[in-house]
């Protein structure tokens, strides 16, 4: 029990980490990305940019923690 | 004999591309998180991808690598941005490093307190096990599929074999040389790289398992790199501004 309770928290640490809006961000591009690629449409710029829009939310957040 | 070596080194450039990704997964974890439970990992990878290959053999191409990609892809993206917040957020002087440290030992006390343990089994890092685990396991796989399906389609998969251990010994040999130069690189510096690298992978590795072709194939993994190098850069640029414009006090030690 000890052993599974250990294993899931640190599932949860290895997923979320600080920020749980990152790994909801990574799964929500990727399904995306997923979604244009199967109707046929170039998605290679598509985890790029959310990358850079998942970044800049995440470090807003944290800045307006840390005031 | 031209066509042997024609394939030997055809063999020997494809493996020498993935063993330098798990190369660079494996020396960002080693020097960054220690290298005991890297190679833990390493070790563990490489024995479930000698089950995999003996068990599977020729019929490893029916694995679903896209599926494969996408998955690991996506957790590197995950755990690099997060590398990546941090060490911005240090670099730009918002974070203050040795508050950082205070933070996790108290997070490493307290997981300690409530498991009992907070080592997994033997592995004393469970996040760079994990890591190298998957990257070996992932790399290796890929390795495995380019000897059957390059060594079939010629006819020698023994001369295929010799090209990827070629390839696997010279990069290794590589990694055990540039390893130590690597360690004198400031922690900071090296969390700042190794979220910049860990990200460029997971954008790669997801788009492909999602089903993207990438413009360049492979070579397009470079201009990842330099963009999330580049955004990564930008962004410390433009906290350390806003951090003067509003007065905030710098944290110093941020490397």
């Amino acid at each position: 029990m000890r052993a599974l309770r250990s294993f899931l928290a640190f599932g949860y640490d290895f997923l979320v980490g600080d920020d749980w809006t990152i790994a909801a961000g990574v799964m929500l591009a990727l399904a995306l990305t997923k979604a244009l690629t199967v109707t046929g449409i170039p998605a290679w710029w598509l985890p790029p940019l959310a990358v850079l829009g998942m970044l800049a939310f995440s470090l807003g957040r944290a800045i307006r923690r840390s005031r | 004999m031209t066509a042997a070596m024609f394939l030997v080194a055809t063999v020997f450039l494809a493996c020498a591309v993935e063993a330098i990704e798990a190369l660079t997964i494996v020396l960002a974890m080693g020097t960054t998180c220690g290298w005991r439970s890297t190679l833990y990992g390493v070790a563990g990878g490489l024995a479930v991808l000698a089950a995999v290959v003996a068990a599977l053999g020729p019929t490893l191409a029916v694995i679903p690598f896209g599926a494969v990609r996408l998955v690991v892809g996506g957790l590197l993206l995950v755990l690099g941005l997060q590398w990546l917040r941090k060490a911005i957020l240090r670099a730009s002087g918002f974070t203050p490093l040795r508050d950082e440290a205070a933070i996790y030992d108290r997070q490493v006390h307290a997981a300690r307190t409530a498991t009992g343990s907070g080592r997994w089994l033997f592995v004393a890092d469970r996040y760079a096990f994990t890591l190298a685990f998957k990257g070996v396991l992932l790399e290796g796989l890929e390795v495995a599929l380019i000897v059957i399906t390059l060594g079939a389609d010629e006819g020698s998969i023994a001369l295929a074999m010799l090209g990827a251990a070629l390839a696997v010994v010279v990069v290794t040999v590589t990694g055990i040389a540039v390893r130590a130069p690597l360690a004198r690189v400031p922690e900071n510096t090296m969390k700042f790289a190794v979220g910049v690298m860990l990200t460029s992978f997971g954008i790669f590795w997801g788009a492909e398992g999602a089903g993207v072709s990438w413009p360049g194939e492979d070579a397009a993994l470079l201009g990842v790199l330099a963009y999330v190098l580049s955004v990564a850069g930008i962004a410390v640029g433009v906290l350390r501004r806003t951090r003067r414009k509003h007065g905030a006090p710098e944290h110093t030690g941020a490397g």
